[in-house]
């Protein structure tokens, strides 16, 4: 559980603006904070990780008070056990893949945490080479593996998929929903993909000019009605097309083209480009066995 | 041909390097990280060197070791140094005179690394010192390298200050730039030649040598 009550003046793009937070994130959630630009969301995972320090109010993690302006209690990054993946990796430039994790783990005797990690990130082959020689999605892998080598207590994460292209980017968030329930964590997450918010998280703040306007359950927020569907996927709308009395809407869900009948109302507001989600609630699905080649 | 002014010169651009490198990394952290309204006034103290005269710091040097004022009379007395045409003084002087060539590299190589990495290490537990070594220190060798050499080849090239506080000592404070002079001033120009060929030799080299590794071109060579 984190507790956060804080306060705090920011320079933004856009002249001064005050954070104002108050919220509680249980322990095992996986929460998405969203929202614009200069909004506060960065500046909110470093007053957690205790790179920034508030002007006012507290920081609690289950037992253990972070921060309290009152008590003069400061805890230090190093002593707050969080797992942090920066927008831009960095990763150490001088270290092989290996070294960045061994050089984070706590335990230096014994590395076969460390291995572990290897193995669920699948960067075995990768571990000799160093940053510069690796890809956008591989430092991402590397990054997200030193977070957890620490066995931290929160997972912080600024934007880590946002440099990505779609196809890894799945991969990755499959990895990230994987690390999140295996080692128990408690994450928020800062994202600007729609879809990628409905994909991963249990719960959403919007943060506007440094207060939470809005909050709930991802599906609630971004779509306004509650689905019960049992087929969800989110996709980006391509083409819109008038047939006769319906609509056709071709959808790009992942990698895969999908076109959808809709009715006039469906597509009112609708545009090309837009986030939207399929649901289907009414027919049973088939199911056909794939036979390998 | 007399080797001594020769050696006397490495030994002393050696010496100071390696005085400088210690006392510059932590002044150039300091100077990076740091909110202090007092950085511009020791900036520009570390950077005055770069435009004053070398005469007027061994001048004011030269006042204020001398053994008849209070700060010399202390350091002779209690450190047992004399300052004053000593090899220690030229040391000395030396280390203030050089002190921008070494602390600049390093403050931009330091200011020019992205600010994540130390905090990342810094959310890994890992202390200020130790992220200092093991992640600022050496992602900016090619800054290090360019202090070393730059304070290296700026003491081998000291005149003013050097004739202003080490006088002209054989074998104690005459260095090659001043046996160049000196050996003008009796009209042997064939020594001061040969002196002045060396050292344009040398400088070339160690420059050049700089160029070549902060260029790359060693990296592509041998790949």
């Amino acid at each position: 559980m984190i507790k956060l009550d804080i306060n705090k003046k920011l320079d933004g793009t856009l002249g001064e603006m005050v954070l104002e937070l108050s919220y509680t994130i249980p322990k095992g959630q996986l929460l998405t904070i969203y929202g614009e630009s200069g909004a506060g969301k960065t500046s909110t995972l470093r007053m957690i990780s205790g790179l920034l320090k508030p002007d006012q109010g507290m920081i609690q993690v289950d037992n253990t008070v972070w921060f309290d302006k009152n008590r003069k209690i400061n805890l230090p990054p190093q002593k707050r056990n969080v797992g942090f993946v920066f927008q831009d990796y960095a990763l150490f430039p001088n270290m092989t893949v290996k070294k960045n994790l061994t050089f984070a783990s706590k335990n230096k005797k014994n590395l076969t945490y460390v291995t572990d990690i290897i193995d669920l990130m699948e960067l075995g082959d990768l571990q000799n080479k160093t940053p510069i020689n690796l890809s956008g999605g591989q430092q991402q892998r590397v990054a997200l593996a030193r977070a957890l080598v620490q066995q931290p207590q929160i997972l912080l994460l600024d934007e880590p998929l946002s440099a990505l292209d779609s196809k890894i980017r799945f991969k990755l968030q499959d990895y990230l929903l994987k690390v999140h329930k295996e080692f128990n964590l408690t994450t928020i997450l800062i994202s600007h993909d729609i879809a990628e918010i409905i994909k991963l998280s249990d719960w959403v703040l919007i943060l506007k000019e440094g207060k939470i306007i809005n909050q709930g359950n991802p599906s609630q927020i971004f779509i306004n009605k509650n689905i019960s569907g049992k087929f969800r996927f989110t996709g980006d709308v391509l083409k819109i097309e008038a047939q006769e009395t319906l609509y056709i809407v071709t959808v790009l869900i992942q990698s895969n083209v999908v076109e959808i009948v809709a009715q006039a109302s469906e597509i009112l507001g609708l545009n090309i480009g837009d986030k939207v989600m399929v649901a289907s609630e009414t027919f049973d699905p088939i199911i056909y066995k794939i036979n390998r080649q | 041909m007399n080797w001594t002014p020769l050696i006397l010169t490495f030994q002393l651009a050696l010496i100071t390097t390696l005085i400088l490198l210690v006392i510059s990394i932590p002044l150039a952290y300091w100077l990076v990280q740091t909110k202090s309204r007092f950085k511009p006034i020791i900036e520009t103290l570390v950077s005055m060197p770069l435009v004053l005269p070398p005469t007027v710091l061994g001048f004011y040097f030269l006042i204020a070791f001398s053994p008849k004022n209070t700060f010399g009379i202390w350091l002779n007395e209690y450190l047992g140094i004399q300052l004053i045409f000593s090899f220690t003084g030229l040391v000395v002087a030396s280390v203030i005179y050089s002190l921008p060539f070494m602390v600049h590299p390093i403050q931009s190589g330091l200011s020019s690394l992205p600010s994540s990495l130390s905090e990342a290490a810094f959310v890994m537990g890992k202390s200020r010192s130790s992220t200092l070594f093991h992640i600022q220190l050496p992602n900016i060798k090619a800054s290090l390298l360019t202090g070393i050499v730059l304070a290296f080849a700026h003491t081998i090239g000291e005149f003013g200050i050097v004739l202003m506080i080490g006088g002209n000592i054989s074998g104690k404070t005459k260095v090659a730039s001043i046996a160049i002079y000196d050996e003008v001033e009796s009209l042997n120009y064939a020594a001061a030649n040969k002196y002045s060929a060396i050292l344009v030799v040398l400088s070339f080299c160690i420059l050049l040598f700089v160029y070549i590794i902060n260029g790359g071109y060693l990296k592509r060579f041998w790949k």
